[in-house]
């Protein structure tokens, strides 16, 4: 099943006299169930792609199709329910609430759903065990690891119960101890829940554990690898 | 969930949380404290001038505030004391025959204030019996005199003794006549002491040769509120042509202009401390939206709607206002109520200086609800345009531009 459909996709940053030309033309079509990589120097419009996808910014040219609904056509709190609806987030540096515990960080994105109370706890409790956090359920952000938050992180975006959650570099900051890890919780949750995830990565390490690479140059889709193994 | 985050947020940052509450809180209480005493010293002056004299309201026949003699007096309007006396507000309505003479006794003589008044009328509103430290008060055709105490201490006289008021009667005549003192007074106004000579109305209609005449008839309103409707109503009733109606601010203009310049001048520090509500406030939430950028951007990037974000921040700034004026009150309340019942009396040099400028030496606080309120008001919109900054900054947001790094 197509979840996401891209078809002719510009971006052109202007910034007062110069034009950035950032995404040049991308059609791409992305399924139900896919551990996707996107690859590609810097510079190449990755993170770019990614924020219109997520409906974060608005492509200068183009389509973004999200389970039959073109989302540039939404707006204002209707764009950010959409969001909420349909899409998790994990970003690479800053993604949970400085003030919430780790629990709490998880359950928020489901009060915003207006779930009930119980429902929210249980579900934040089996995720954060699931991320292998279930000792740190208290923990403010400030007293876990950068590997620790990136998989509350995890757990937050699977808490919504999203199509697809879009990843924006998220090992960026990790060891590689920190890095494995993650991507192992990522992994079993594409293969046991069929979870899609889409993420961009510099990490070699990373792009391998993937089923479907993308390469980005210059804006534009140079490869497209799918159904490795 | 989202209540949790707004006070968690209050306590991250204590000392944004302490500027904001600091501010609000000491700018009221030096406000309320400001004002009270203001209103309230102020309040007292006015009532102890124009309770225990002036009257809130003086109806004169027309031209006499330029030309204050005997000359302008009227015929006693007992019909039209009747409909003003019926009137919402007044309390008391008295006649009076006023002048200015020479007292003498011995060697000694003084200008004074000749008030001729009907003794039962009179002492049932300003209650000058009261003021009697030595001596007795005035029958109701008593042939005799009050004067101030500072007044008799110049004359050297006592009770009993005999004072001689010269003036200047009806058409010229000379006014002259002896009165033996029947009592001392003292007044809270030190300017009454040393000039006022109180006589009954008949012997002072025999002084000037004004029989069955007045020169003037002191209104007293229930409360100064009322001072500037009930003038408007005495004025349909003492036609402007004949008559003129006085206010006491128009009588006392010295008083009025004072209690005008302090005024302006508390306005002046009302608006510093005003500035400082604003700028802590203002401050803080500018501070707090600038620090939290990322976690608003976050916040709205993963699903929560700008509205519902803006009304937790909102609501924090709110909530640490609402603190600090219940904390305000609660504080200067207690005070101004206390010393609103128990004035402050001054001693020693200040005292003095007070006296000196015409004073009561006492402090008061004025209680009146109505400047509590204005304040309560002030600072309350003041706090609450300032916590609109963050709405106006969430409202721009773009989650992306401010989770950037
Ligand atoms: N807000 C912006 N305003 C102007 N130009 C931008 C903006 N964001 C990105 N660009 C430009 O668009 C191009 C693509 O940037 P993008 O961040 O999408 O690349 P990327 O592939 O994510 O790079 P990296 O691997 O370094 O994260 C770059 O030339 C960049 O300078
Ligand atoms: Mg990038």
């Amino acid at each position: 099943m197509n979840i996401i459909e891209v078809k002719n996709l510009h971006k052109i940053y202007k910034e007062s006299e110069i034009e950035v030309h950032a995404v040049r033309g991308i059609d791409l079509i992305f399924e139900q169930g896919e551990f996707t990589a996107i690859v590609g120097p810097s510079g190449s419009g990755k993170t770019t792609f990614l924020n219109m996808i997520g409906g974060l910014d608005k492509p200068t040219e183009g389509e973004i199709v999200i389970d039959g609904v073109n989302i540039n056509e939404l707006k204002g709190s209707k764009l950010i329910d959409f969001r909420l609806r349909k899409i998790g987030f994990v970003f690479q540096a800053y993604n949970l609430i400085p003030v919430l515990t780790a629990k709490e960080n998880v359950e928020f994105i489901m009060s915003l759903q207006k779930r009930p109370k119980k429902e929210r706890i249980e579900r934040a409790e089996t995720l954060l065990k699931a991320v292998g956090l279930g000792d740190r359920l208290n923990a403010r952000p400030s007293k876990l690891s950068g590997g620790q938050q990136q998989r509350v992180a995890v757990a937050r975006a699977l808490a919504s119960k999203p199509m697809f959650i879009l990843a924006d570099e998220p090992t960026a900051n990790l060891d590689s101890e920190s890095t494995r890890n993650l991507l192992e919780i990522m992994e079993n949750l594409n293969k046991m829940e069929n979870i899609t995830f889409i993420f961009s990565t510099h990490d070699a390490r990373v792009v391998k554990k993937a089923r479907r690479v993308i390469t980005f140059d210059d804006g534009k889709v140079i490869s497209d690898v799918k159904n490795k193994y | 969930m989202i209540l949790n985050i707004a006070r968690r947020n209050i306590w991250r940052n204590k000392r944004r949380t302490l500027i904001t509450v600091a501010s609000v809180f000491f700018a009221l209480f030096f406000g309320l404290m400001m004002r009270s005493v203001q209103i309230g010293t102020f309040g007292r002056i006015t009532e102890n001038i124009v309770s225990s004299y002036s009257g809130h309201l003086q109806i004169h026949k027309k031209g006499y505030s330029e030309e204050k003699i005997i000359n302008n007096s009227f015929k006693f309007p007992s019909g039209k004391i009747e409909k003003i006396k019926r009137l919402n507000y007044v309390k008391a309505v008295v006649p009076r025959i006023e002048s200015f003479a020479l007292a003498s006794s011995g060697e000694q003589t003084k200008g004074c204030l000749v008030s001729g008044i009907s003794p039962e009328k009179e002492n049932a509103v300003t209650e000058i019996s009261e003021k009697i430290i030595s001596g007795r008060y005035l029958t109701q055709n008593d042939n005799g005199a009050l004067i101030g105490d500072k007044l008799a201490s110049f004359l050297n006289v006592g009770i009993n003794d005999t004072i001689i008021l010269l003036g200047q009667g009806y058409h010229s005549v000379s006014a002259a006549g002896k009165y033996p003192v029947r009592g001392i007074l003292h007044f809270s106004t030190p300017k009454l002491n040393s000039s006022l000579v109180y006589i009954s109305l008949k012997e002072a209609q025999t002084l000037y040769s004004i029989e069955n005449k007045l020169t003037g008839i002191a209104v007293f309103a229930d409360n100064d509120r009322h001072t500037s409707l009930l003038k408007s109503e005495i004025l349909s009733v003492f036609n402007p042509e004949n008559y003129e109606v006085l206010d006491w601010g128009e009588m006392m203009p010295e008083l009025k202009q004072l209690i005008q310049t302090k005024s302006a001048g508390s306005y002046v520090v009302l608006g510093l401390l005003y500035m400082i509500v604003g700028f802590g406030v203002l401050g803080t939430a500018v501070m707090s939206a600038a620090e939290r950028k990322k976690e608003f951007g976050l916040l709205i990037a993963v699903g929560m709607r700008k509205i519902k974000l803006a009304l937790i921040v909102f609501s924090e700034t709110l909530f640490l206002g609402l603190i600090a004026v219940i904390a305000g009150f609660a504080v200067s309340l207690p005070i101004i109520l206390y010393y609103s019942v128990y004035p402050i009396l001054l001693s020693g040099t200040m005292a003095a200086m007070y006296e000196k400028g015409g004073f009561e030496p006492v402090i008061v606080f004025s209680s009146d609800p109505s400047y509590m309120f204005a304040q309560l008001i002030i600072v309350g919109v003041i706090v609450l345009i300032a916590s609109c900054y963050p709405i106006l900054k969430i409202s721009r947001l773009k989650p992306i531009d401010a989770m950037r790094n």
